[in-house]
């Protein structure tokens, strides 16, 4: 029957969580379709057509599928379930609005955030905050998952030669509109995808300080998170945030600033490979999952950190 | 016009979970239970509404076990009018969507405001999965709501920044966490949520078959991460990075 993964996109580009589902579901040992839905994502369809391990791509394009509403779009996507064992996309904030609702129509219970492929109907996945991991049976016959990309190497971006078909979208389902959208520019890495982050927490004071923490991740080319005290206090925008309910993260190396290491936060970057925390409260959870702490004042610290990562 | 907002009872968020040696799920004897913090958001974001003139009712849903009454009568303190309890215990995402869609029917609600995930399974899909069972449109993860006429204006926290988008009413709304504070509830009110309605239905008077899909095989703690070492200085810091950990 076959898997078919949704890409996650922007019209122009092939958001790089889209080759770790791909990687998810080569685990599962079907034939791989991707599913491209925008407008004028002709270039999208042709990334995609070269992620190793794809065999088929599939792309509709449609104005009302330009922004992704899930509402135009999970018709589809469920159409396609009557021919594909498996409905796969990355726990984005697209995907999460996404594919519930595919599969409500499908009348299918889905598993979100998939961590591991234990069998052909058997995935693991985090519960509490990560603080358990369940090993969940799913008895329907399609099966609707998300992923969570950290938890897969992204397949790689070369190598497929996939075929490319057109397929018709469903129309305009008539019940919402894309108005519009505030996106945060940024030179740096994505957040999700970085190899090294560095965050603040609420120690940081306000947004300004957060510069301190640029002066780093311009030199070790690192993305910049928050935790969420620091967001809610404003210091960032909400994209920011790792944890729980923000994004989450896995680089090789986490480092953490003023920030006290609350069971949520930690929830969203703990399976860093290397952490590092710099808070003034020796005591402060943070440290228990530290690789290397450094216990003292951030302002002090971080300067001299900049320059002392500068030198050869 | 008539909200409905479901409220789940969870192990309360600053509580340390404890999965059990046998591995067969996560202790709940003896724990404190709260509404979860996002339903919480949900039931101060109907109030505010209400409290504004824009609707007329808000009725507190939850579907759980007997206890969770006492997350309707938290829930109906904030200011929420009535409660109905749907007996059905540890019913899944698609079950709870059904049985909510049964509600929306029977109580003619135009709008659904929920929280975005619970903070026990995280699974973050009854809104979207009632909104799919309703042919309703969605807004997920709100950080502003603007009700206008026939519409529901919603700034969204996505991966990226911020979307607004519009939908047509009725809508389904879930929240994200700046949407707003919610209150403490003062003691005349929790007094008074004490006498509101709060009526008692099954899943089977909903004509709604709740029987799970997925089948838990086991639940074990994720792999302990120990903690490191303290380092006395930038330098040392900046010395183990490159020549221990090799990250820099």
């Amino acid at each position: 029957m076959g898997i078919l993964v949704i890409a996650e996109h922007d019209n122009q580009t092939l958001k790089a969580a889209t080759r770790n589902a791909v990687t998810a579901a080569t685990k599962l040992g079907q034939e791989i379709t991707v599913l491209v839905a925008g407008l004028n994502c002709q270039a999208v369809a042709e990334a995609a057509a070269k992620v190793a391990g794809v065999t088929k791509v599939l792309v509709a394009q449609a104005p009302e599928l330009e922004h992704g509403l899930p509402e135009n779009l999970a018709p589809l996507v469920a159409e396609l379930g009557q021919t594909h064992e498996y409905l796969i996309a990355t726990a984005t904030s697209a995907g999460k609005s996404l594919m519930p609702r595919v599969a409500a129509l499908l009348d299918v219970q889905q598993v979100s955030e998939i961590m591991s492929v234990e069998g052909p109907d058997t995935f693991t996945r985090p519960i509490y905050a990560g603080n358990a991991m369940a090993t969940v049976q799913t008895t329907d016959k399609i099966k609707v998952l998300t992923v969570r990309g950290t938890a897969f190497d992204a397949a790689s971006a070369e190598g497929g030669t996939a075929a490319i078909e057109t397929i018709a979208s469903k129309g305009d389902a008539g019940l919402s509109r894309f108005i519009s959208q505030e996106l945060s520019k940024s030179e740096r890495p994505e957040l999700t995808s970085a190899r090294r982050v560095i965050s603040g927490g609420r120690g940081m004071q306000n947004g300004e300080n957060f510069k301190l923490l640029e002066a780093v991740a311009d030199k070790i080319g690192a993305a910049i998170g928050a935790s969420r005290a620091a967001v809610d206090a404003g210091f960032v925008p909400n994209d920011y945030q790792v944890g729980q309910t923000g994004k989450i993260v896995a680089p090789d190396l986490y480092i953490a600033v003023g920030i006290s290491g609350a069971i949520q936060h930690l929830a969203g970057m703990k399976d860093s490979k290397v952490i590092v925390a710099i808070n003034k409260d020796a005591e402060a959870p943070i440290f228990q999952v530290a690789d290397y702490g450094l216990v003292g004042d951030l302002f002090k610290i971080m300067p001299e950190l900049a320059e002392e990562i500068g030198k050869a | 016009m008539r909200v409905l907002v479901p409220v789940k009872r969870v192990i309360d968020y600053n509580v340390k979970i404890r999965v059990k040696p046998d591995g067969s799920g996560v202790d709940m004897a003896n724990v404190k239970m709260s509404m979860n913090p996002f339903d919480e958001i949900a039931i101060e974001e109907a109030v505010r509404l209400k409290e504004k003139g824009q609707i007329t009712e808000v009725i507190a849903v939850s579907v759980g076990p007997a206890q969770a009454q006492e997350t309707i009568r938290t829930a109906l303190a904030i200011g929420a009018d009535r409660g109905i309890l749907v007996t059905q215990e540890g019913a899944e995402p698609l079950a709870v969507a059904k049985l909510l869609k049964a509600l929306v029917e029977k109580e003619g609600a135009e709008l659904v405001i929920l929280g975005k995930q619970a903070i026990d399974d995280d699974s973050n899909q009854t809104g979207q999965m009632l909104a799919a069972l309703l042919g309703w449109g969605q807004a997920t993860f709100a950080s502003k709501v603007e009700l206008g006429d026939g519409k529901i204006t919603v700034t969204r926290e996505v991966d990226g920044g911020l979307e607004t988008d519009e939908l047509k009413l009725p809508a389904i709304v879930t929240t994200d966490l700046r949407l707003n504070e919610p209150r403490y509830a003062s003691l005349p009110n929790i007094m008074k949520a004490k006498k509101k309605q709060l009526d008692t239905v099954s899943a089977a008077d909903l004509g709604v078959d709740a029987t799970p899909r997925l089948k838990t095989l086991k639940v074990v703690e994720p792999p302990k991460r120990g903690a490191g070492v303290k380092v006395a200085s930038v330098q040392e810091l900046v010395d183990k990075l490159k020549n221990e950990a090799k990250v820099i």
